[in-house]
C-alpha cells in the first residue's frame, strides 16, 4: 500500500474529524436544524434533546455531570471565561492568579491583558527542566487573595502531563480554584474532575477528533460551586453562562467525538504509546546529538518533541516536506521566534529552532511512523553533510567555547 | 398533517450548496490553518477565499472582516471592544429600544464598569427614526449600536440614514445585521457604520459561524484573548468549515436573495390576506412595507399566541425570539412600540423561508382559522377589538401600497392590488381550493 503524503503527524495542532462524529452531526444540518432555544416548536425540542445528549457525554468523559458543562466556540473562548469569569465573579477575594510560563497562549495572553487593566495579579511560575510544575513552589506561592491557580493538563508543544490530582488536592485544601486547560489532554488520558479536584476544565472539539469551532468548559456545581462571570451577553443560554444560539450540529459532534475517545481511550493510548516509542527509538537509533523535550515517561502517548542538533531550522521543515509536523505550537509557528515553551524549559534558541513536534493520532499507522523515521533520518543526515559544526561536535569539541570572527 | 416549518427568524436549515462547500473540511486530512505544512496551507486559502467573498458581498476590504461564532459575539465583541477604547469624556452609549439581547445585556454589562446608556425610542412599528437619534444624542455619546432589522416584527431600520445624522460627529456607529443579511440588500460599504454583525444560520448557512465587519482605522478590544488570530482581534483555532459554509452562504444569497424575496414576499402576503379576510381582530406587528419581506407578526386579539401554538403542533411558529428567557411572556419589542402586553401576548411570529410552498401556507393559513376560531369560541367573552373587521395587507409595490384582495384572474383567483395583480403576485391557487 502506498503512503498518501503527507503523512500528517500534527495531531496536537488539530485532529481530522472521526467519520462516526460526522455521520452523527449529519441529521442535524438540513434535517433536524432546529434552534435549540425554541420553546414553541417540536424542532426546537428535538434540537435541544441532542444538546442534552451531548452534554451527557461530554460530561461523562471527564467525569462531571451534565449540568457543569457549557458549550463554547472552543478552547480559547473556554480559556478566557475561567479566567476573566473567575477574576470577575470573585473580586472580593483577591485578584491573584499563579499560572505556568509554558501554559497555551489563550491562558498567557488572557493573564497579560487582566494584568494590563489591573484586573489582576499574575505569578507566572517556571517549569522545571523536564516540563513539570513544582510543587512546592506551587504551594509557597499561593497566597490569600489567591483566586484561581492555571495550569493546563498536558501541554501543547511538548506533552508533558502536570500532577494534576497532586495540583487539585493543593488547590483544595488552600481553598483556590483549579482550572486546567484540558484541550491536549481530554480524550487522550483518563481525566477525573473529581478524583483531580478540578473545578474548572476547558475541552476544545478539533483535538478529540471533532469539529472546529466549538468546544466547552467544565464548571463545577457543587463542593464547591464555582461561579463564572460571563464572557458573551445576551438571550442567557447555558445557564447565562454564554449566551448565543447554541452550534447544534457541531455540538452533537463534540459529544460524539467525546464518546468514541471515551470508550477506546484505554486500546488507542495503549497503541499510541508504542507507536510514539517506535517513533522515538528509530530516531535514536539512527542519529546521534538528538534530544527530547519534556518528561520522558509523563507525556501524552502521542506526543514526541524532538530537537536536532546541528541543523538549521528552515531547512529541516523544508527536507521533511512530506510530514505534517510543526515547529513549535501552531499558533505561534509563522513566526521566526523560536518557542517561548522550550525556551521556558532552558532549551537554547539553537535547539529550539530545530526542534520538531510528531503528533500522533487515531488514523497514524505503524507504516507512517516507520516513513516518518526514515524521513527525518534522512533529512537530518543530509542537513549535517553540509554542517562543518556537526564535524566539530563529532570531534569532541565543545561548540561554545568557539570565538567566531566577524567578518 | 405535515410539518411546516414558519420560524426561520430562530434559525434556517443549512442549504445543500452550503452543506456541499464544507463537506471536504469536515472530512478527514485537514490541518489547523495556523501550520505551515500543505495541509495547514490548504485550510488557510480556503479561509482567505472565504473572506474574499464576504468582502465582496459586504463592499469592504478583506482585512475588514473578523470571523466570529456568530451574531451573539458579533455583538458583544463591537460593542465592549469598542467601549473599552472610548475615552473618558465619551462613555455615554446609545441603543435601539428593540435591539436583541446580546446588545442590550451587553451595555447592561458595560454600564457596571462606568459607561451609560439610553435606549433610543422607536416609531409604533418599531423603527428608529433619525429624529429620535438626534435628539437622544449627548456631547458625551461616544458609542450607537442600532439594529437593520429587528427580529420580532421585522421592521427594518434606515440604517444610511440613521448614519448620516452620526456624520462628522466623533461616535462609532455598530449595526447589527443578523436578521437582515441575506434578506434584504446589507451593504457595509453604504451603511456608514464602523461595525457590522452577521449571522450566518439565520440565512441557511452553519450554526456557530458569523462574521463583525471591521471599518479600517477602527481597532477592537478583543473579547477573546490568545494566539492572535483574526489580526489579533479574535483568538481561536478558526472553524474552518464553518467559515467556509458562511461563504457559501453568502454566495448563495447573492445569487438568489432578490428573487427569493419577491417569492417569499408574495407567500407572506398571501397568508397574512387569507388569515385576515377569514378571521376578524387580526392586526399587524412591525411596519407595513418597510419590513423584512419573510417576517409577518400578527396579533389574534382575544386568544394567546402560545395557546394557538399549542394548537397547531404541525406548526413550526414561534411566540417571541428564540432565547432562553423563559419568563419574558411578551417580547421586549411590544413595550418599544408602546403596545400593551394583551396585544404582545396574543401575537405568533411567522417567518418564511425559502423552502415554503404555497400548498404549505394554505395548510398554516387553514390551521391557524381554525385554531383561532375555536379558541375564540371557548373564551366566550371577548374583547370588542377582537370582532373587528381586519385590515388587509398592502401592495408590496414602492408606492403603490394599496390594499391587497383576491381577485379574478385568467387562471382563477389571484391576490393583487386594484391596479390589477401584482406581477409577482400571482398565485393562482391550486385546484379544488377554495378562496
Amino acid at each position: 500500500m502506498t503512503l498518501k503524503k503527507p503523512v500528517y503527524l500534527d495531531n496536537n495542532a488539530t485532529t481530522p474529524m472521526d467519520p462516526r462524529v460526522l455521520e452523527a452531526m449529519t441529521p442535524y444540518f438540513l434535517e433536524k436544524f432546529g434552534n435549540a432555544a425554541s420553546r414553541n416548536h417540536a424542532y426546537g425540542w428535538v434540537a435541544e434533546k441532542a444538546v442534552d445528549l451531548a452534554r451527557e457525554q461530554v460530561a461523562k468523559l471527564i467525569g462531571a455531570s451534565a449540568k457543569e458543562i457549557v458549550f463554547t466556540s472552543g478552547a480559547t473562548e473556554s480559556d478566557n471565561i475561567a479566567l476573566k469569569g473567575a477574576i470577575e465573579m470573585y473580586k472580593t477575594k483577591g485578584k491573584h492568579l499563579i499560572t505556568l510560563e509554558t501554559e497555551h497562549k489563550a491562558v498567557i495572553d488572557t493573564c497579560k491583558y487582566l494584568e494590563r487593566i489591573g484586573a489582576a495579579e499574575v505569578t507566572y511560575l517556571k517549569p522545571q527542566p523536564d516540563g513539570l510544575v513544582d510543587l512546592a513552589e506551587l504551594e509557597a506561592t499561593i497566597r490569600d487573595d489567591t483566586v484561581m491557580v492555571a495550569i493546563m493538563a498536558a501541554n501543547n508543544e511538548i506533552g508533558v502531563i502536570q500532577p494534576l490530582a497532586e495540583i487539585g488536592a493543593l488547590c483544595h485544601a488552600k481553598k483556590v480554584l483549579f482550572f486546567t486547560d484540558a484541550a491536549q489532554a481530554v480524550g487522550k488520558i483518563p481525566m477525573d474532575v473529581e478524583a483531580m479536584n478540578i473545578d474548572v476544565l476547558a475541552i476544545s472539539g478539533h483535538k478529540v477528533y471533532g469539529p472546529k469551532g466549538i468546544g466547552a468548559l467544565y464548571v463545577r456545581r457543587r463542593k464547591p460551586r464555582v461561579r463564572l462571570a460571563p464572557l458573551v451577553h445576551g438571550g442567557g443560554h447555558e445557564r447565562g453562562m454564554r449566551s448565543g444560539t447554541l452550534d447544534v450540529p457541531s455540538i452533537v459532534g463534540l459529544g460524539k467525538a467525546c464518546e468514541v475517545a471515551g470508550e477506546e481511550l484505554e486500546a488507542e493510548s495503549a497503541r499510541l504509546t508504542k507507536l510514539r516509542d517506535r517513533l522515538w527509538n528509530g530516531l535514536k537509533a539512527e542519529l546521534d546529538f538528538i534530544y527530547l523535550n519534556g518528561h520522558e515517561t509523563k507525556r501524552l502517548p502521542n506526543n514526541l518533541n524532538v530537537s536536532f542538533a546541528h541543523v538549521e531550522g528552515e531547512g529541516l521543515m523544508m527536507a521533511m516536506k512530506d510530514l505534517a509536523v510543526s515547529s513549535g505550537s501552531a499558533c505561534t509557528s509563522a513566526s521566526l521566534e523560536p518557542s517561548y515553551v522550550l525556551k521556558a524549559l532552558g532549551v537554547g534558541d539553537e535547539l529550539a529552532h530545530t526542534s520538531i513536534r510528531y503528533g500522533l493520532g487515531r488514523f497514524t499507522t505503524e507504516e507512517e511512523v516507520d516513513f516518518a523515521i526514515a524521513q527525518s533520518v534522512q533529512a537530518v543526515k543530509r542537513l549535517r553533510e553540509m554542517s562543518p559544526l556537526y564535524e566539530m561536535a563529532k570531534e569532541g569539541i565543545d561548540l561554545s567555547t568557539i570565538q567566531w570572527s566577524v567578518h | 398533517m405535515a410539518a411546516v416549518y414558519l420560524d426561520h427568524n430562530a434559525t434556517t436549515p443549512l442549504a445543500e450548496e452550503v452543506r456541499e462547500a464544507m463537506l471536504p473540511f469536515l472530512r478527514r486530512g485537514h490541518g489547523n490553518p495556523s501550520t505551515q505544512h500543505a495541509m495547514g496551507r490548504e485550510a488557510r486559502a480556503a479561509i482567505d477565499a472565504a473572506r474574499e467573498t464576504c468582502a465582496r458581498f459586504f463592499g469592504c476590504a478583506p482585512d475588514e472582516v473578523v470571523f466570529t461564532s456568530g451574531g451573539t459575539e458579533g455583538n458583544n465583541l463591537a460593542l465592549k471592544g469598542a467601549a473599552w477604547q472610548l475615552p473618558e469624556e465619551r462613555r455615554h452609549i446609545l441603543i435601539g429600544a428593540a435591539e436583541h439581547p446580546s446588545v442590550s445585556k451587553a451595555v447592561e454589562f458595560l454600564a457596571r464598569f462606568g459607561f451609560t446608556f439610553d435606549e433610543v425610542p422607536t416609531d409604533a412599528s418599531g423603527k428608529v427614526l433619525p429624529a429620535a437619534l438626534a435628539a437622544a444624542l449627548r456631547p458625551d455619546t461616544g458609542l450607537v449600536s442600532l439594529m437593520h432589522a429587528q427580529n420580532v416584527v421585522g421592521t427594518v431600520n434606515p440604517v444610511d440614514e440613521l448614519a448620516e445624522v452620526l456624520r462628522g460627529r466623533p461616535v462609532l456607529f455598530h449595526v447589527d445585521a443578523a436578521q437582515s443579511v441575506g434578506k434584504i440588500p446589507a451593504s457595509f460599504l453604504f451603511s456608514g457604520a464602523d461595525f457590522m454583525t452577521v449571522a450566518a444560520h439565520k440565512f441557511y448557512g452553519p450554526k456557530g459561524v458569523g462574521c463583525l465587519l471591521v471599518r479600517r482605522g477602527r481597532t477592537l478590544e478583543p473579547l477573546f484573548h490568545g494566539a492572535g488570530h483574526e489580526r489579533g482581534q479574535r483568538a481561536g483555532t478558526e472553524n474552518t468549515a464553518g467559515i467556509v459554509g458562511l461563504a457559501a452562504a453568502i454566495e448563495l444569497a447573492e445569487a438568489t436573495q432578490a428573487e427569493a424575496g419577491e417569492r417569499v414576499v408574495a407567500l407572506r402576503d398571501l397568508l397574512h390576506a387569507r388569515l385576515a379576510q377569514a378571521l376578524p381582530g387580526v392586526v399587524l406587528n412591525g411596519h407595513p412595507h418597510d419590513r423584512l419581506p419573510n417576517t409577518l407578526n400578527l396579533s389574534f386579539l382575544g386568544v394567546s399566541g402560545a395557546a394557538i401554538a399549542a394548537r397547531v403542533p404541525e406548526l413550526m411558529l414561534a411566540t417571541g425570539p428564540a432565547c432562553h428567557d423563559r419568563a419574558a411572556a411578551v417580547p421586549g419589542v411590544f413595550g418599544a412600540m408602546g403596545l400593551d402586553a394583551a396585544r404582545g401576548s396574543s401575537s405568533l411570529r411567522l417567518t418564511l423561508g425559502r423552502s415554503n410552498t404555497r400548498a404549505e401556507i394554505e395548510q398554516a393559513a387553514e390551521q391557524l382559522i381554525a385554531a383561532v376560531r375555536a379558541l375564540r369560541a371557548e373564551a366566550g367573552e371577548l374583547p370588542a377589538e377582537a370582532s373587528r373587521p381586519s385590515e388587509l395587507p398592502t401592495c408590496p409595490r414602492a408606492g403603490c401600497e394599496r390594499p391587497l384582495d383576491f381577485r379574478d384572474g385568467l387562471q382563477g383567483p389571484e391576490l393583487g392590488c386594484e391596479r390589477g395583480a401584482c406581477p409577482y403576485l400571482c398565485l393562482a391557487p391550486p385546484p379544488g381550493v377554495q378562496v
